[in-house]
């Protein structure tokens, strides 16, 4: 059994807000799906599918399913994080090829921008039955300090610098300054990122992503149904998933989920990392994208630094062109997740309809590779590999 | 402490570890059938599933796996992994120290810290 070639990526939609205080999360959703219904041809009365994580008000999917009234044969929320949209695209192509549903709608839409949420630098208490939370909470575990002694870990391990690591927000720069939307449409230099303020050392402000209100939604349909449609179809061959965590105190913080998410999805599409075109790679901070190309082999194991100073994340200019709308480093970081945009940069690189600046020339394969939570302590990792029809 | 140190989460699990650490004393889990060490700790040994978990006192040392310096707080402070001489490496704070001095590999031994209302936390400082 296996997904590939057995659903299609039909209808995608960024949100174009990247600050929203006049709308709720649940009217995000609703924006959001509205679009991927109408960029793939489609109605809500087509959706029989719907797939959601955390971000979606209320527990699971029932709220937005009423909210936007849809009559549903197949539900699924699964909350892996930031990561959760590349998991569920693939969860959508399982159902889809067990007959579950024909056409699934997946959303994602959150406000932190508006909320005046420090996402990255508050100690959190998320929940007390969290059987870690009493190890971590009183240490002022955050999201940006735990990230920080990865890449410390990876710089004392392989010779990795912070220029390095600036690297790749310099690239993310480059792209961003075609997106009208982005939030950091301006290109900055490695001594740019280098002279922002530290926020925790080796990472800088401008290692670290934006904080953006938004969303966006995928369509995911059977094969039927979008030879139907007038989109480019994006069909999906190959995807894995995983949770990488700190295993009992027995751990390496300079891997992450992406070694083991990576090759199950490389397997199933019977593809190799050489075949790639485009690489969606979640970017929450520099270090993550480092870490994961490295994990998905793009590179060797801590020849990442090398691999990104040298321009290879650049479209047009390296080896594998990366997060061309900006990514979450420059762009946009939706409800604090960047799975969603991921894939969603990846189908519009296989239609061939990203901006003309970073379209990728005969864009046949593109993979979006997501890690969500912490990758300082545990986190979910998913992988998805997408072709040109 | 120029960091104001949350309290615990203290469970039935963890109960003991959190008496002992009242009393000044470093505790590690041990599983009774295999002999490893784990952390964080719990009542089931993440590596061979028994459930009768001992715990021993602790040498106290260990060697710093990696580090950051929060610079983005009202206090900076250096949050860290160390790798304990039993074997397991947990998270904690590397205190009594010049931030610019740490390094990685750095020996270091427990101390206690005080937190706004519950046990005292397990630290580490440079030897």
């Amino acid at each position: 059994m296996t997904i590939k070639g057995r659903a299609y990526i039909a209808g995608a939609y960024e949100h174009p807000t990247r600050h929203a205080p006049d709308k709720t999360v649940a009217q995000l959703h609703a924006e959001v799906a509205l679009g991927a219904l109408a960029d793939a041809g489609l109605t809500r009365a087509d959706v029989d599918g719907y797939f959601c994580a955390g971000d979606a008000p209320g527990p699971g999917p029932a709220s937005m399913a009423e909210y936007l009234n849809l009559k549903l044969r197949h539900v699924d929320s699964t909350e892996l994080g930031g990561t959760s949209y590349v998991a569920l695209a693939a969860h959508a192509a399982e159902a889809i090829a067990l007959g579950k549903c024909n056409v699934a709608l997946i959303t994602l839409a959150g406000r932190p921008r508006s909320e005046g949420m420090a996402t990255g630098t508050t100690p959190r208490l998320r929940d007390p039955n969290q059987p870690e939370a009493g190890w971590e909470f009183p240490y002022g575990l955050t999201t940006a300090n735990g990230y920080a002694m990865c890449a410390m870990r990876h710089m004392h391990q392989y010779g990795t610098t912070p220029a390095q690591l600036a690297s790749i927000k310099v690239a993310a720069s480059h792209h961003a300054q075609h997106n009208p939307n982005a939030m950091l449409p301006d290109v900055v230099t490695v001594e740019d990122v280098l002279n922002s303020p530290v926020i925790a050392d080796p990472l800088h402000r401008l290692d670290c992503c934006v904080i953006s209100d938004g969303g966006g939604a995928l369509i995911v349909v059977r094969p039927e149904i979008a030879k139907t449609l007038n989109r480019p179809p994006v069909k999906i061959i190959g995807a894995g998933e995983t949770v990488k965590h700190l295993a009992g105190g027995t751990f390496d913080l300079t891997t992450s989920g992406a070694a083991r998410s990576g090759p199950a999805a490389f397997s199933e599409s019977g593809i190799t990392p050489a075949d790639i075109k485009y690489v969606s790679i979640y970017d929450s901070f520099t270090i993550t994208v480092l870490i994961q190309i490295e994990d998905l082999g793009f590179c060797e194991k801590g020849a990442g630094g090398k691999f990104v100073a040298d321009g290879n994340l650049i479209s047009g200019v390296g080896k594998l062109p990366f997060n061309t709308d900006g990514g979450g480093l420059c762009n946009n970081h939706p409800a604090n997740r960047g799975g969603m945009t991921k894939v969603i940069e990846a189908v519009r690189q296989l239609r061939g309809e990203a901006h003309p600046a970073v379209q990728v020339k005969n864009c046949d394969l593109a993979l979006a590779q997501g890690t969500g939570m912490q990758l300082g302590t545990r986190h979910c990792s998913a992988t998805l590999i997408m072709e040109r029809q | 402490m120029p960091r104001t140190i949350p309290a615990p989460v203290v469970t039935v699990e963890t109960q003991k570890f959190w008496d002992a650490a009242r009393a000044g004393r470093f505790t590690v889990p041990f599983c009774a059938a295999c002999g490893k060490a784990h952390w964080y700790p719990r009542a089931i040994c993440p590596f061979c599933d028994n459930g009768s978990i001992e715990w021993r006192e602790a040498s106290g040392k260990g060697t710093i796996y990696t580090f950051s310096v929060m610079r983005r707080a009202k206090e900076p402070y250096a949050i860290a992994y160390v790798t304990l001489a039993e074997g397991p490496t947990m998270m904690t704070n590397i205190v009594d120290c010049d931030f610019d001095a740490l390094d990685i590999g750095q020996p270091v031994a427990v101390v206690f810290a005080a937190t706004e209302d519950g046990p005292p936390v397990p630290m580490f400082k440079p030897e």
